[in-house]
């Protein structure tokens, strides 16, 4: 008896304190920037793509809902030429954006995707490019590898010497 | 067998190996990167270090390059040792200060061995903090990619690319810490083995061109063990596809046959697959809607092979089953090569000589291991490529053992020996009608017309056996190079002799024979290899069909005939003319093949065949290996199928009740074996198709395989059910058996923290041996006491003929191969169509390089601009065979020239 008039007395009592439920969609929720949701393709500080289909992103998807084909420009540049991701087998794991070598491909906090038609939840590339450089402002993959793709020259990169004068036997 | 002690555990090794290739072959993983199995130590990364004991009590020891030192017994040695460890981890930090952050745009990255050293090392932080040295890159041709930052000077390329291939365009330049990789200038490799770069390369500096333009990494290929279809060797091949389409081609190690290497074309020349001149429905011509689908072709079939007299001609490029399928169709004594006379002719012969046993014909291992080679009318550099690699190799070899023989150094010491060598060669005869690269390093090089060179053979063999009939009229100059070459052959303990088909001569394969014998009774071990014309070549003259041109003359005594042409453009082997008279007696013409070209535009029906990626079959190389090569993926398009399957289906039109029979390549190859003894041994080429290992099959995916879920969800979300095939033991999935598969069916190599294809070395029995379990493929033909038979009959030496010329081919290749054409890069290096003329020829007839000449021959004239080549004897004139847009010719008839006035 006691116990039921405790119940009752501590039900009462929530009526005055601050309600949890959110009232989604009207209102929405507070996400955090590392939040994994909707997953996107970023671009460089120049506007160009940030992916190089360097395929790392679908060797980690633990469901391998990611498929893409690497292509190349006239300099050089990778690019995907399609970039595939089947979000009705996606379990937002992020395993995709830690393996990501190019911060390309970012978690976003979005989860408003839900779809009548499974065949909607595939997107292609340009379903999943967006313009802008995501969580790592600042960053271009090129100006850090060595090689020339259009972005940079030999040896003009972060932390790259002049390119060596092969026909010199100078120490 | 020395036993020694690792980390305390005792192992018997073999003797005269070093001590990386010791812990190799015990399965230890021990980090390298200068060293190759191929090509032996050089000590120049320092990445194998290992410690050595002096004894049981010594606990310090002293760190040695475990690839330059050799076993001993009782050796007492460390891995695991820390010291060892850090000394590692240190060189690989150094290797890696200059690397470039490039992994994921480098078409090694997951196939790459300085990743897989770097991580069994255990580098994992740049302490570094200076800058990266940079390199301009060069321009390296349409098949090579050059990304010189990545180089870790480990030396390998130009060991491969000059020492041991031969090529003299690549090479190290610079100093220091500087030293660069490339050619003097830009420009396209000369070397036609240049593609081996791409595996030889530790890292990304030398990368597949080709596969960069459709680029996949290797954990997404689906991969199936294959041969490859561009020369009658028979090399074996690792083919992997994604998306529907053949992506790159490497290298399937068999001790055997191609070792660590293949030739350019092989490699590279797989375009065709995917080429946009697929056939890829069946057409019933004459109809106003031409395309058709595998029903309604097959009802109208009906009405073609009943009541109808069937002819089949069969094809040196298409599988054994598929020749055999249509044998079956059509009856054995109306299947016919589709192949001219003389080719027939001569191949017939080296069948005889293969069936009756009497000398061994030597694997390209084998040849590698001869200690003297008389290459005797065949331009191998173009018709067998590789074959010329093992040619090299044993002159090489037969030089350091010389050297060996006299100082007590190992043969795996690879810089001490080539000191000690020098220019000294061992001993080739290279006796061809045009000058080659083999040239090079052979001790005796004659030039000559094909009659002559049987002649000097003839000589020889009369030398070695005087009991053999002297050759008529020989000139002093024919029985000095006879002299100095039966001398070399004489003195060697296992000399092989090399000829071909390339040359349309008969005299020639006598000749060749005759030597061979006569060594086998001077008590030698030797060892006669031919080259054919195609890969399946040798399993199409087994058959012991008739040629053509029997066809054509069977076809004038018979009135409607329904001809089935079996993957044969014969428009490149047989002059147009004769092609024109067969089809133009035939009813009905009925072709399978995988490519539009001449042959197919006469189809009345056509049918889609499978190339030999997407089918299974048989291919029987040059020594009479038969060797399976596997379907690599299915066609996502089901009109296209093994031409086979295609004949069987047919079949079952003729027959009323199939009884299932022909459903599995396997009754196909038994069949075959009760039909045809000579193929006995053929079926056990491989595997059944329903072997499993503990009940599960294997895999053609790795473990890796990404995009399952994702690849066709454009197409559709729900996920097909995984492809079944029931052909083969091998499965389209990334599940199944993980272990080392039987050696036939290796559909790629792997191990863990081995991704690269140095991972090989897990699947051999010892570093650089036989592939465990055996190498795939069966000899069909073994060497029996049989007395020899020798011939008779000598030709006439060569003698021109005024305004008469003999026409003869010209084999390149680059260009001379019917389907490596269809890959960019070898079209862009392969010839123009010309005609060569002797020095002295030209001139009497007044021409110049560059004139335009009219070669009149089979009633037609060919007009092509003129080459004069300095070296070629008079009297004959040579024509590229097999170019793009050129016609087979009636090799060897006798041609009138006139000059045209443009």
């Amino acid at each position: 008896m006691i116990s039921h008039l405790r119940t009752m007395w501590l039900v009462f009592r929530h009526l005055f304190q601050k309600k949890v439920t959110v009232q989604y969609p009207e209102e929405k929720v507070p996400l955090y920037p590392r939040w994994r949701g909707r997953i996107v393709l970023t671009k460089d500080p120049d506007g160009g793509e940030r992916c190089v289909g360097c395929y790392l992103c679908a060797a980690a998807c633990p469901v391998d809902c990611i498929a893409l084909q690497a292509t190349e420009n006239e300099e050089g540049r990778r690019y995907p030429e399609f970039f595939r991701i089947n979000f009705s087998r996606c379990i937002f794991c992020g395993y995709c954006e830690e393996a990501c070598p190019t911060y390309a491909i970012q978690l976003i906090p979005d989860f408003e995707m839900a779809e009548y038609n499974r065949q909607d939840l595939v997107y292609e590339k340009e379903d999943l490019l967006i313009d802008s450089q995501g969580k790592y402002p600042g960053y271009n993959f090129y100006n850090v590898a060595g090689l020339d793709a259009g972005v940079k020259e030999k040896g003009k990169g972060e932390d790259e010497e002049t390119p060596v004068d092969i026909k010199s036997l100078l120490p | 067998m020395p036993t020694i002690y690792i980390d305390n555990k005792p192992f018997d090794v073999k003797t005269g190996k070093n001590l990386l290739e010791a812990c190799l072959s015990l399965g230890i993983d021990l980090p390298y990167f200068c060293w190759h199995p191929a090509m032996g130590s050089v000590g120049a990364c320092r990445q194998c270090a290992i410690k050595v004991f002096k004894d049981e009590e010594d606990t310090r020891g002293r760190l040695v390059m475990s690839c330059m030192e050799g076993v001993k017994d009782g050796m007492r040695i460390s891995v695991n040792d820390e010291t060892a460890k850090a000394f590692r981890s240190q060189v690989i930090e150094w290797l890696m200060t200059n690397h470039p952050h490039d992994c994921p745009v480098c078409d090694e990255g997951g196939c790459c061995h300085l990743q897989d050293m770097t991580v069994m090392s255990g580098h994992n932080y740049r302490h570094y903090h200076f800058k990266k040295r940079t390199y301009p890159n060069q321009y390296l041709g349409p098949l090579i990619n050059h990304e010189m930052n990545r180089c870790i000077q480990c030396y390998r390329c130009v060991r491969f690319y000059h020492d041991y291939a031969g090529g003299k365009d690549l090479n190290v330049f610079a100093a220091h810490n500087h030293v660069y990789f490339g050619r003097e200038k830009d420009g396209v490799l000369e070397s036609p083995f240049s593609g081996n770069l791409a595996e030889v390369c530790p890292t990304g500096v030398f990368t597949d061109k080709t596969l960069k333009e459709h680029y996949t990494r290797k954990w997404d290929l689906t991969n199936a063990p294959s041969v490859c279809q561009h020369c009658s060797l028979g090399c074996n091949t690792i083919a992997g596809e994604r998306y529907g389409q053949l992506r790159n081609i490497v290298n399937r190690y068999n001790h055997e046959v191609n070792g660590y290497f293949l030739c350019d074309k092989g490699r590279f020349g797989y375009e065709f697959v995917n080429s946009e001149n697929r056939i890829t429905q069946p057409l019933i011509r004459n109809q106003p809607i031409e395309a058709t689908e595998h029903d309604t072709v097959l009802q109208y079939m009906r009405a073609l092979v009943t009541g109808h007299n069937l002819i089949g001609i069969g094809s040196p490029r298409a599988s054994l089953e598929s020749n055999y399928a249509l044998l079956e169709l059509v009856g054995k004594e109306n299947f016919y090569q589709g192949v001219p006379d003389d080719l027939v002719y001569v191949e017939q012969k080296i069948v005889d000589i293969l069936q009756s046993g009497t000398v061994h014909t030597p694997s390209l291992k084998e040849i590698e291991q001869a200690d003297a080679v008389l290459v005797l009318g065949e331009d191998i550099w173009n018709t067998a490529p590789i074959m010329a690699l093992a040619v090299r190799q044993s002159v090489m070899k037969t030089a350091a053992t010389h050297t060996t023989e006299q100082l007590p150094i190992p043969t795996w010491h690879d810089a001490a020996i080539k000191e000690l060598v020098q220019e000294d060669k061992g001993f080739l005869a290279n006796i061809t009608m045009l000058p080659s690269p083999l040239d090079e390093i052979s001790s005796s090089s004659m030039k000559a017309a094909p009659d002559d060179m049987a002649r000097l053979g003839f000589a020889i063999a009369h030398i070695l056996n005087p009991s053999l009939p002297e050759v008529r009229n020989a000139g002093e100059e024919l029985l000095s190079y006879a002299a100095t070459i039966s001398k070399a052959l004489q003195a060697a303990k296992h000399p092989v002799i090399i000829t071909g088909t390339s040359c349309w001569n008969n005299a020639l394969i006598r000749a060749a024979f005759d030597i061979a014998a006569a060594l086998d009774m001077n008590e030698k071990k030797a060892g006669l290899a031919f080259v054919m014309q195609d890969c399946n070549s040798m399993g199409l003259a087994m058959t012991r069909a008739s040629s053509f041109d029997r066809a054509v003359a069977a076809i004038q005594r018979t009135t409607n005939v329904t001809a089935i042409i079996l993957e044969n453009d014969l428009y490149r082997s047989i002059p147009a003319a004769k092609a024109d008279t067969f089809f133009n007696k035939c009813k009905h013409i009925v072709v399978l093949d995988t490519l539009h070209n001449r042959t197919t535009e006469k189809a009345h029906v056509l049918i889609p065949a499978a190339t030999f990626a997407e089918a299974d079959g048989t291919f029987v190389n040059n020594e009479a290996r038969a060797q399976r090569s596997s379907q690599v993926f299915m066609p996502a398009n089901s009109e296209i199928r093994e031409s086979f399957k295609w004949l069987a289906d047919i079949k079952s039109l003729v027959t009323t009740a199939s009884n299932g029979h022909g459903k599995h390549m396997d009754d196909l190859l038994h069949a075959l074996e009760a039909r045809l003894p000579q193929f006995a041994g053929v079926s056990r080429v491989a595997p059944p198709h329903d072997f499993r290992i503990h009940g599960a099959r294997i895999p053609r995916e790795s473990h890796r395989y990404s995009g399952r879920t994702a690849m066709l969800a454009n197409l559709t979300v729900s996920e097909p059910k995984p492809l079944q095939d029931d052909d083969s033991s091998l499965s389209y999935t990334m599940e199944g058996y993980r272990g080392l598969p039987p050696s036939p069916l290796i559909p790629f190599f792997w191990a863990p923290g081995w991704n690269s294809g140095q991972s090989v070395t897990k699947y051999q029995e010892e570093a650089g041996g036989a592939l465990k379990g055996g190498d795939p493929g069966i000899r069909l033909f073994e060497q029996t006491t049989a007395p020899p038979v020798f011939s008779k009959d000598i030709p006439d030496a060569f003698t021109p003929r005024a305004g008469k010329w003999m026409l003869l081919p010209q084999y390149h290749i680059f260009g001379s191969g019917e389907l490596s054409v269809y890959t960019k890069g070898i079209a862009s290096l392969s010839a123009e169509p010309y005609v060569s003329l002797s020095r002295r020829d030209a001139e009497q007839s007044q021409l110049k390089n560059g004139d335009t000449v009219a070669v009149k021959t089979d009633g037609k004239t060919y007009t092509l601009p003129l080459s004069i080549n300095e070296s070629l004897p008079d009297g004959i004139i040579l024509v590229p065979a097999g170019l793009t847009g050129m016609e087979a010719l009636s090799w060897g008839a006798w041609v009138n020239l006139s000059t045209v006035i443009v």
